[in-house]
């Protein structure tokens, strides 16, 4: 109990830490939303300060920090000056929409990634995982954007998926199968792209973890004393070769959020990654922080998540 | 790792001499040329007979974007005229990979592109390394408060998701200036941000040197603080800055490629070869015009060989 509440409490400063310091920097930026107002003609500099003066941004820094933080704490995330409207209403739909692509995503590369690992750790040096490798080692070196620009061709060219959005017109007035199955042709190809993009790095991690631990003097005496190869694999090598992959696994939870901006953003996907390009060009620095926060927020957590599952199994650890 | 090493260094050299090699400037608009697909280049005329290779002068069908040659007139592509390497005559164009739609030479721009991308990543990347190898020196060698701050702050850094920060960084700073400057200031967010994965590494090797006995020898000799970090202690990081440097180089280069994509990096009329694929956002472009895909052919070609090259190398310092 007393790890689980070093490690809470560890997560909790990093955030309070990342956030002032955050803040701090947007506050140091030279330029902010103000600049391209006071740059208008149509605007006098009088104007643009009853702004300013309304949105609190002449107040002190801590002040500005003390208002920022309560209001996240109620979910607002402060004012968004480009959108005129509260953080968090604007931010909540989309979070969903991403979770949606990015967790099914990860789902499915997981899924595959496992066995495949696996597969090849268990049969190193033969030409058939040499190929696996070979392809993977290129679809590695494929960046996301290749690829989606790639799955719009193919959108395109073959007219089977629908480009863009989330739905389709007239959406509400499906029944509810239909809707599944509308939702689910819109999100085929982002999800496809984004864990083909996935596939690479986490089949290699586990053909290593796996590699590495069937190297060790226990699996040889195993495998010395009979047991069948499969047996070993699974309830031996694998068991050890955990502490890796639930890392890996909690770093996999984290970047949910923030793993598929570019592919949001080329295939019309209206998840946080749009937004978070608009509020970045309109320097509406209440959504980018907004946004940041949110994605470390949940890389914190997968590493808090990957630490505690390591506490659970590994025995190593508890006894420090 | 000799094949990715070669065509690294060829690739290299192509850039280095983009002037000479292209045929024509980065800039250079053939109004009556937009989209032309790549030129191809004959030896045998109409009649069938042989000649040096030449092409044809293409025109467009009024308006419809289809090309077609006219054989009427033969233009033989000149080499080493005009200070270039290979040129043709001005009715016809030698657009071997294509032209965009403002008529540049596809070709050329990548060349020319090649320079922001890969330059970019090369020096972001010796940023990254000089920087976390000062820092993790530093650390490591003093311990003390340094070492507290570094790996607290490292911890800030590392909880942050990668391209979010990114862009924000960059959407903090001003927008609207120079490709120098813009240059400059993408080459400082990238291997600014980067930092903190070779730091920690290096300080963990510089944490065991400094204990291993020839430095305590060393130290009882009376040797100084410099003479120990220069003569004992950095030739023990040399692989290791080495090889976290070639990791950096490709993941830089992407994210320049990225950047330059979504339009906070390098913009026109200079090319680069995240704003070369942007114009193939569209996805109608692309099905039509699919060379206009070459740039991110080339990004997976100079990934593959740097992510060989740096496996390679990783190997060699396992091994040793």
């Amino acid at each position: 109990m007393k790890y689980v509440g070093r490690r809470l409490l560890h997560s909790v400063l990093i955030l309070v830490g990342v956030s002032l310091l955050s803040f701090l920097f947007a506050d140091l930026a030279p330029g902010d939303f103000y600049s391209a107002l006071r740059a208008d003609p149509r605007m006098s500099p009088q104007a643009v300060e009853a702004m300013r003066q309304r949105a609190g941004a002449n107040k002190s820094f801590p002040a500005r920090y003390g208002e920022w933080a309560a209001s996240s704490l109620h979910g607002d995330f402060g004012y968004s000056l480009a959108f005129n409207a509260p953080v968090g209403p604007l931010l909540w739909p989309r979070l969903g929409a991403t979770l949606l692509l990015t967790s099914t995503a990860t789902l499915l590369a997981w899924l595959v990634a496992l066995p495949l690992g696996v597969w090849q750790a268990s049969r190193r040096n033969r030409w058939s995982s040499r190929a696996v490798q070979l392809v993977l080692t290129f679809l590695l070196a494929i960046p996301d954007l290749l690829l989606a620009l790639g799955a719009l061709v193919l959108a395109v060219e073959s007219g089977l998926f629908p480009l863009g959005g989330i739905v389709s017109r007239g959406f509400s007035e499906m029944s509810t199968a239909a809707q599944v199955r509308d939702v689910v042709r819109h999100m085929a190809l982002p999800v496809s792209v984004l864990a083909l993009g996935m596939l690479p790095v986490l089949a290699r991690h586990v053909r290593v973890a796996m590699a590495e631990a069937m190297d060790a003097p226990f699996a040889l005496s195993a495998r010395a004393n009979g047991i069948p190869p499969w047996r070993l694999l699974l309830r031996h090598v694998l068991p050890a070769a955990m502490h890796p992959l639930i890392a890996l696994f909690g770093f996999s939870l984290g970047t949910l959020l923030s793993a598929s901006l570019l592919v949001e953003v080329i295939m019309g996907w209206p998840g946080l990654g749009p937004l978070f390009l608009e509020a970045v060009t309109a320097r509406d620095f209440g959504v980018v922080l907004a946004v940041v926060m949110l994605s470390t927020t949940l890389l914190v957590l997968g590493n808090l998540t990957a630490d505690l599952l390591l506490y659970r199994t590994d025995p190593r650890i508890r006894a420090k | 790792m000799k094949l990715g090493l070669a065509f690294l260094i060829a690739i290299h050299a192509a850039v280095f001499l983009a002037p000479w090699l292209s045929p024509y400037d980065y800039a250079e608009q053939h109004r009556d040329f937009p989209f032309a697909p790549p030129i191809r280049i004959h030896i045998f005329d109409a009649k069938g007979s042989a000649h040096r290779p030449f092409v044809y002068a293409v025109t467009e069908d009024a308006g419809s974007g289809m090309y077609r040659e006219q054989p009427r007139v033969i233009y033989p592509v000149r080499v080493f005229a005009g200070g270039r390497l290979f040129g043709v005559d001005s009715p016809a164009a030698l657009f071997l990979l294509g032209s965009d739609g403002f008529g540049r030479d596809v070709l050329s721009r990548l060349l020319y592109g090649a320079r922001i991308s890969l330059l970019t990543g090369l020096i972001a990347a010796l940023l990254s390394a000089g920087v976390g190898l000062m820092l993790g020196t530093l650390a490591g060698y003093f311990r003390g408060w340094p070492d507290q701050v570094l790996m607290r702050g490292g911890e800030l850094m590392m909880a942050l998701p990668w391209l979010y920060l990114l862009l924000a960084v960059r959407a903090l700073l001003p927008q609207h200036v120079s490709t120098l400057h813009t240059f400059i200031l993408m080459i400082a967010i990238i291997g600014g941000i980067g930092w903190v994965r070779p730091a920690r590494l290096i300080r963990a090797v510089v944490l065991s040197a400094r204990e291993s006995d020839f430095v305590l020898a060393a130290r009882g000799f009376g040797a100084s603080h410099w003479y120990l970090l220069r003569r004992h202690i950095l030739p023990f990081t040399t692989g290791v800055v080495v090889t976290q440097a070639t990791i950096l180089i490709p993941q830089y280069i992407l994210a320049e490629v990225s950047l330059s994509f979504l339009g906070l990096g390098v913009g026109e009329p200079v090319p680069s070869w995240g704003n070369m694929l942007s114009e193939g956002m569209q996805y109608h472009a692309l099905v039509s015009h699919p060379w206009l895909l070459v740039p991110g052919f080339a990004t997976v070609a100079v990934l593959l060989a740097y992510l060989k090259v740096a496996d390679a190398l990783a190997d060699r310092t396992v091994t040793h």
